[in-house]
């Protein structure tokens, strides 16, 4: 039996995670518990794929969310196959395509793309990733995996490992367990890529954290890695003495837990070495599947299905 | 003796009154007064105040202010007084108050913001604190504070 909607999803967008409350975040996890595929719950129904830059899993997993509850799916691929080419504006881009599907899925370079596309149509708009900003499916599949493996999002010690200054995931994940209570949070990183002081001003007095150099994965639920880029370096010399600081490797691996989950959003390239994979304690493959269910739970959702 | 300024009554304008110290410059920039102006304008700077301290004034001859300019007047000097002239008496006198969004009124410092781009979009802010003041972009969610406000002008 399809599970029914508790709070009022229909139609709405899904932007930032910022938008998000505590019992939405709850009601989108236990209704991606509880989806199944099935071909006939939007049966009929269009979702435009609109990605002005190419991402592989994102968009493969809104069109695997959507094909497995029955929908179809238009759209491009970069913005070379766009009428942006020709000099149309994002707003017209996203008017035309109002007239065709019934929601729409964006990447965009630009910084509030997204925002301004909601803004302009009225079928409900999710954000796949606005530049720098936000990705909120990215988070709430970081949050449905966290849950699913140690059954709660409260009372949870949580490392963040890696460049915090650019990596929106450990932004919006550090936004959203804002709204959960006993988190504790370590920020792991070199010094050049602390998490920002505008993040931590929202975490002030809300979640406690501690930032730290040192890679210290002890006494941890959680441990999410994001990628040092090397174009954040002026120096290349600075970027190979930090980036050979913060490997997870097997010895790395030695301080978590047994029940810790090692969680990064992919693409990986050697922060994490492939030996560390058959590790218990890595989860990251079954996270990014995890991004199908919560997927297909908003598409449902925003649907009205 | 008296302490209080004195300086020449306009005949019909507008009197700004209160504004923070320093920030009258600021202020002729908002007004748009620039080299050529040939109004009366009357500028003092740092004079004393018994509200706020030190403060600054500006009169202007012959000048009425619109919503927008008063709305970027209060982005600078929030208790700043606005005093409009009519023959040498006070016609009609209000606060500045800043609206809790901002359309078109100050520039995104994002350079990725989409309102930077070519899309034809006005800069839009909502005002998460007043004191200090926090403006958050509607768009691409950056937080500006005080010291960082680009004003378009």
């Amino acid at each position: 039996m399809v599970q029914r909607p508790t709070l009022d999803w229909h139609g709405r967008d899904v932007i930032s995670i910022r938008d998000f409350s505590r019992a939405q975040i709850e009601d989108l996890l236990s209704h991606a518990q509880q989806i199944r595929p099935d071909s006939e719950l939007l049966r009929g129904r269009v979702m435009a794929s609109l990605f002005f830059e190419p991402s592989t899993r994102t968009q493969l997993s809104f069109a695997t969310a959507m094909q497995r509850l029955g929908g179809e799916v238009i759209g491009f691929a970069g913005a070379e196959g766009s009428s942006l080419a020709k000099g149309e504006s994002l707003q017209d881009t996203a008017k035309v395509v109002e007239k065709y599907a019934d929601i729409i899925v964006m990447r965009h370079p630009l910084e509030g793309s997204a925002r301004l596309v909601a803004d302009t149509v009225s079928i409900p708009v999710i954000n796949a990733g606005d530049g720098a900003n936000q990705h909120p499916t990215q988070t709430l599949t970081d949050l449905f995996t966290i849950q699913r493996f140690h059954k709660r999002l409260d009372n949870l010690k949580i490392g963040l490992v890696g460049d915090l200054k650019y990596g929106r995931t450990v932004h919006s994940l550090a936004l959203a367990l804002s709204r959960f209570r006993q988190i504790a949070l370590r920020l792991i990183s070199p010094e050049n890529l602390r998490m920002p002081p505008a993040i931590l001003r929202e975490l002030d007095g809300v979640v406690p954290y501690v930032e730290t150099a040192e890679l210290d994965l002890r006494d941890l639920d959680v441990v999410y890695v994001t990628r040092i880029q090397k174009e954040r370096f002026p120096d290349i010399e600075e970027y190979e003495k930090v980036k050979g600081a913060y490997v997870i490797d097997l010895q790395a691996c030695e301080q978590l837990q047994r029940d810790t989950i090692l969680l990064h959003p992919l693409p990986r390239v050697d922060e994490i070495t492939p030996d560390v994979d058959a590790l218990p304690q890595a989860k990251y493959f079954e996270q990014t599947r995890n991004g199908v269910p919560v997927r297909m739970a908003l598409l449902r959702l925003l649907l009205g299905a | 003796m008296n302490e209080e300024l004195k300086v020449s009554k306009i005949k019909n304008g507008t009197v700004i009154d209160h504004i923070t110290a320093g920030m009258a410059p600021i202020v002729l920039r908002i007004l748009g007064i620039t080299k050529g102006c040939s109004d009366t304008v009357i500028v003092a700077m740092n004079v004393k105040s018994h509200q706020i301290g030190l403060k600054d004034m500006v009169k202007v001859e012959n000048r009425a202010l619109a919503q927008e300019t008063v709305k970027k007047i209060a982005l600078v000097a929030p208790h700043a007084t606005v005093n409009i002239i009519k023959d040498y008496k006070v016609a009609q006198k209000f606060k500045v108050e800043l609206p809790s969004e901002l359309i078109g009124i100050v520039r995104c410092p994002n350079r990725n913001c989409i309102t930077n781009s070519s899309e034809r979009v006005p800069s839009y802010f909502t005002v998460e604190s007043k004191d200090p003041l926090a403006l958050r972009c509607h768009y691409c969610e950056v937080l500006v504070d005080g010291a960082s406000v680009d004003i378009l002008l």
